[in-house]
């Protein structure tokens, strides 16, 4: 019964979009966007209703939803009918005398009572599934959240591991001078990794202004506010890929710091946490590498497109930062471009503290690319060990 | 209303009761701040815990129970502090007094003030959560280069609701260098 | 006061203390700001027209949307609907003019300032406002742009002008009635405006309060909103909302008295439930100073105070669920027409009541977890926001036009305008339902692919109801000019003093109070 009223439900909802949108259809041309086809043909496209999720809570709450929505429709469809019925039989044109009646204490009572009674047959299910969020037995997997203008940090709290997670859609997608990919905007360099059949627990917090964390398929949004600590929490039931997006205005970027959720098997989860600590490990033994100038210039420039190029623009031209081309900090004293990039500019609250955030390696890297970039032609470069040099001096 | 009635209300007087109501209301804005903050103490709204240190009766340990107390430090901003917990987690029984510590290292060369300002996850949790010495009370003050291990001592109330078994203690550092003076002022009137 | 007519030129606008003048100038405003309100919305559409930053860039985006909503709230909505009780007011409750003539002028004056004030943030170093119009703390205090604080300028002087316009309407309505003229005789239209200029009396206060602390936050290193200083961001939210959800009735209230008003006259039915649309009026005033946190379900509030404001918000519910129930009952064996004020006032009743729904399903805490921050959300405030304040004020304006200026308007024409509009809304705003659901978070400049066929549509059904607009801004300077003269009653037999004058309604009316049946 429920299933019947769930594809009802989904079936109305297309045909009415459908009726309601039939003109405006003839003319979307996708290709017009610049997406690839193939990207289109698997992009959801037409997504109507609210994702069923992955989660024992998200099928409660999507229940919950359509349960609301039947209701309203229902009631919808008795007192517009009773208008249209009335609009249509009682016209003027068609010789209706008008009654003189204008009131009655046990109708209006009755429409009173029983909408009240109504929305307590609402009130029991939405308590319930509520109670249930609220939930706060022990978790399995402690995962720490943090909000920054224009990106995410995860850190897996007692197992030393954390990264940030960038939006990986490159500006030439965004600015139409390259075809769409298929995860548009829903893409990251490193997504959040998590195993399924166990109760991850989210600490969320933000580092600046309020953002908010939000996946669908979790049906976890919780507000990211600095100073405070909120939490959420999933079972993932399903392996998969899970996107979603900032859901809190926090500024220029706030449509460009998505949420990717990977979900994976206990075993697979556990191998890449050990991969993880490997890698931690490697980037530490790296640290006293010596690295190229081809090698600083290319990784610093893949660092440059997922930390700097919001604020300074894809050729440095600047934008809510100022412009590196040809400036006092990028081809000044290295010094004070290290000084810049490891602990920010004093009273500039928009000029991130990269000391914290960025290793050794992409640090060096990062300043050896902005110093040559653009036609910067500095010359100079930066080995990890200058920049550990440089923290320690300080 | 009759008629006789709205004859004695003359507009003067209205509008000298709604200018009233006007300024009262501009003032209700103002009073909801301390309203709030009483608000959250009562249901440790927002993770808030208390800011003075908690007195400590004489309590019972209740032994049979277990609770697990985590710690997370986060920096605010452009704070360009190492900050971190000594141990990520401590397992204690309520009514006990416990001990742990927080690392901060100001690796910039100069002078800087900062201040933590505690949370406390779940915030029912929060007025559970009794501080009996934390360096949020005060603000903070490292010179360049230098590091602190800094104390905090806290009791989980014996009161603590039974399905409460985890409490996740977060402390977010704030600089509050160029403010700090007056926080500092105002700290020590209070 | 004498007979004597309006002065000349100039003077008799910026000088005058007339009702009616100063309502015209209200609503000539009003439409303007809504006609500004309309190409920051129509930037925002055409941005969205298609994935990808085409037209402007994410800084000037955000600063559409929060100018798009400031301007269209505090600009377009409120001030037409003073205007509205400017003009009508007196006239209904046969009084020769409001009670306080000069402050009525002043109260329309700063007006004008406010805006300008506002607008011109949009050419200041750093921008315009950029935080969205619920201006979110620490988004506007820390790191909003310096002309932050024009945006508090502005927003005072607002303020000042709404509390001004409603001690007004209240002193008039309580002190200049004809005699016979209960409170109970009173037309709907002045009841929800005396509940309506309370909220605005309780709540403006608040949210200058609100403001005030910002800009302490912001030049005299308080810490209202700052956790460092030991404030907290949500209590902005809470302040904020405290004087926002009575805000969003400040903006329906009113509109319920218009529907109520016209809704009879073409049904030549009287209103079924009078005193239950004025009780239910009230219940809903009231409930909208305990239901404000349901705007912020997502902050992490304790169990109990998501519950208390999830049922205190299912609650509103009954209310305005007995008003939908009256109007329909009053359409019931009545004997109807169409005219465009009646066309206006049907579509009101049956989209308002689609947002209806569309928020109750927002009360329910567990599913906004999903909906919150959505196109859900947009696509609701939208439907109560333009069909319920937008297409009550058009219904206004075509119902009472003739009795204004002396001319009926055109008929085909205004069904044209009706129809265009009506198609424009639902074109635009249903779709955004799907988009929302899908997982589409609001105050985005760009979006994912699967977002895109309907953002199209939306934006094709933008344009068409922003043009319809410009439309009915020739029918009225038509009507205004000339066509067939309207009679002194207008419609068919309505009730209400303000039809009992000629129409043209002299420039004082009501010097003698008349007497009441």
């Amino acid at each position: 019964m429920r299933l019947i009223g769930k594809q009802l439900a989904s079936k109305l909802l297309w045909v009415l979009s459908q009726v309601l949108l039939l003109p405006a259809l003839l003319m979307t041309s996708v290709q017009a966007f610049g997406a690839s086809d193939a990207a289109v043909d698997e992009a959801q496209r037409w997504g109507l209703n609210m994702t069923e999720g992955v989660t024992a809570v998200s099928r409660e709450i999507y229940d919950l939803h359509m349960l609301i929505f039947w209701i309203c429709v229902w009631i919808g469809v008795v007192v517009f009918g009773i208008m249209f019925y009335s609009m249509i039989m009682h016209r003027k044109s068609s010789g209706a005398v008008p009654s003189k009646f204008h009131e009655s204490t046990a109708v209006e009572l009755a429409w009173t009572l029983i909408p009240a009674l109504i929305l307590v047959l609402m009130a029991i299910p939405a308590t319930s599934s509520l109670i249930k969020i609220y939930d706060s037995s022990e978790a399995d997997i402690n995962i720490k959240i943090v909000g920054y203008r224009w990106k995410w940090q995860y850190e897996y709290l007692g197992e030393d591991v954390s990264f940030f997670s960038n939006l990986a859609t490159p500006q030439d997608e965004i600015y139409g001078l390259a075809p769409k990919g298929e995860h548009y905007l829903l893409e990251v360099d490193e997504p959040l990794v998590i195993p399924v059949n166990k109760k991850v627990r989210f600490l969320i917090t933000a580092n600046d202004v309020l953002h908010a964390w939000w996946v669908p398929a979790l049906a976890v949004k919780r507000d990211a506010i600095p100073g405070f600590v909120n939490d959420a929490w999933a079972i993932v039931e399903e392996p998969g890929i899970y996107r979603g997006q900032c859901a809190e205005l926090c500024g220029k970027d706030h449509g460009f710091m998505p949420i990717v959720v990977h979900a994976m098997e206990e075993a697979d989860y556990a191998n890449w946490l050990a991969g993880k600590k490997e890698e931690a490990e490697e980037l530490k033994a790296a640290m006293s590498q010596t690295f190229t100038m081809d090698e600083l210039y290319a990784r610093g420039e893949k660092v440059y497109q997922a930390n700097c190029v919001a604020c300074h623009g894809a050729n440095g031209g600047g934008g809510l930062g100022p412009s590196l081309v040809g400036t006092g900090i990028t081809t000044g004293p290295i010094n004070a471009h290290i000084d810049v990039m490891v602990n920010g500019v004093a009273g500039n609250a928009v000029m991130p503290v990269f000391g914290n955030q960025l290793n050794n390696i992409d640090l060096a890297s990062v300043i050896t690319f902005k110093r040559n970039a653009w036609g910067n032609n500095m010359g100079d470069e930066l080995q990890p060990v200058d920049i550990l040099t440089f923290k320690k001096n300080q | 209303m009759t008629e006789q009635l709205n004859k004695n209300l003359p507009v003067r007087k209205i509008v000298a009761r709604l200018v009233v109501v006007v300024v009262a209301m501009f003032g209700f804005g103002f009073a909801l701040v301390p309203l709030y903050d009483l608000f959250c103490d009562v249901t440790g709204l927002n993770g808030k815990t208390n800011t003075e240190a908690f007195v400590p009766v004489a309590e019972l340990i209740d032994t049979s129970r277990e609770v697990t107390v985590q710690f997370i430090a986060t920096n605010n901003e452009s704070m360009p502090w190492e900050f971190r917990p000594e141990v990520f987690n401590i397992k204690v029984h309520p009514g006990q007094e416990v001990e742990t510590t927080f690392y901060a290292r100001n690796p910039t060369s100069g002078e800087m003030i900062a201040q933590a300002i505690p949370s406390v996850s779940p915030g029912r949790a929060a007025t559970y959560f009794h501080k009996t010495e934390c360096f949020c009370f005060n603000q903070q003050l490292l010179s360049g280069g230098t590091d602190v291990d800094m104390p905090l001592r806290f009791i989980v109330d014996r009161d603590l609701p039974d399905d409460v078994n985890t409490i996740t203690l977060s402390y977010t550092l704030f600089d509050v260098t160029e403010t700090g003076a007056i926080q500092v002022d105002s700290l020590t009137a209070l | 006061m004498g007979d004597h007519g309006p002065a000349k030129g100039f003077g008799r606008w910026l000088f005058t203390t007339n009702h009616k003048d100063i309502g015209s100038m209200y609503l000539w405003f009003s439409f303007a700001m809504f006609l500004m309100g309309g190409v920051f919305a129509l930037v925002i559409r055409a941005e969205l027209f298609q994935p990808g930053l085409q037209l402007v860039e994410p800084e000037f985006f955000n600063q559409m949307t929060t100018m798009h909503g400031l301007v269209m709230v505090f600009g377009a909505v409120m001030p037409a609907f003073v205007g509205l009780a400017n003009w009508l007011i007196p006239m209904m409750v046969g009084a020769p003019d409001m009670a306080l003539p000069r402050m009525n002028n002043w109260s329309f004056w700063i007006l004008p300032f406010a805006f300008t004030l506002l607008a011109s943030t949009l050419f200041m170093e750093g921008g315009g406002p950029n935080f969205g119009w619920t201006f979110y703390a620490p988004l506007s205090t820390t790191y909003a742009p310096p002309s932050v604080t024009y945006f508090i300028f502005a927003v005072h002087i607002m303020g000042a002008s709404s509390i001004m316009g409603s001690i007004n309407i209240i002193a008039t309505i309580l002190n200049m009635r004809a005699p016979g003229m209960t409170l109970m005789k009173m037309p709907l239209f002045v009841w929800t405006w005396l509940i309506t200029a309370y909220l605005l009396i309780a709540v403006m206060p608040v949210l200058a309060g609100c403001v005030t602390m910002m800009l302490m936050d912001i030049h005299f290193g308080t810490s209202f909103f700052s956790a460092a200083g030991g404030g907290d961001p949500v209590l902005f939210q809470h302040v904020f909302w405290f004087f926002g959800h009575p805000e969003v009735y400040i903006m329906i209230l009113p509109a319920f008295g218009i529907a109520s008003a016209i809704i009879p006259t073409f049904a030549r039915k009287p209103l079924f439930g009078y005193a239950s649309m004025v009780y239910a009026t009230a219940s809903i005033a009231f409930l909208s100073f305990i239901v404000w946190a349901h705007h912020m379900f997502t902050v992490g509030m304790p169990i109990a105070g998501e519950l208390f404001f999830m049922y205190a918000t299912m609650l509103i519910a009954v209310p305005t669920g007995v008003k939908v129930f009256n109007w329909v009952t009053t359409m019931f064996r009545g004997s109807m027409t169409f005219e465009t004020p009646m066309l206006f006032a049907i579509a009101f009743v049956i989209l308002f009541t689609i947002g209806g729904f569309s928020g109750l399903m927002l009360s329910i805490a567990p599913a906004d977890f999903q909906y919150h921050d959505t196109y859900f959300v947009v696509a609701h405030f939208h439907y109560v926001l333009v069909p319920g304040a937008i297409f009550s004020i058009f219904a206004a304006v075509y119902y009472w036009l003739p009795k204004w200026c002396g001319n009926m308007y055109d008929e085909r024409l205004g069904k044209a305008h009706f129809w265009l509009s009506f198609v424009g809304l639902n074109v635009t705003f249903f779709p955004m339902h799907f988009v929302g659901l899908a997982g589409m978070p609001r105050r985005i400049p760009d979006y994912a692919l699967q977002f895109a066929d309907f953002n199209q549509i939306a934006s094709m059904g933008a344009f068409l109801f922003g043009f319809s607009q410009v439309f009915f801004l020739f029918i009225v300077i038509k009507t205004i000019r000339g066509g067939q003269k309207a009679t002194d009653e207008v419609w068919d037999n309505p009730e209400g003093l303000e039809w009992t004058v000629a129409s043209p309604a002299p420039y004082h009316t009501f010097t003698t109070p008349p007497a009441i049946k």
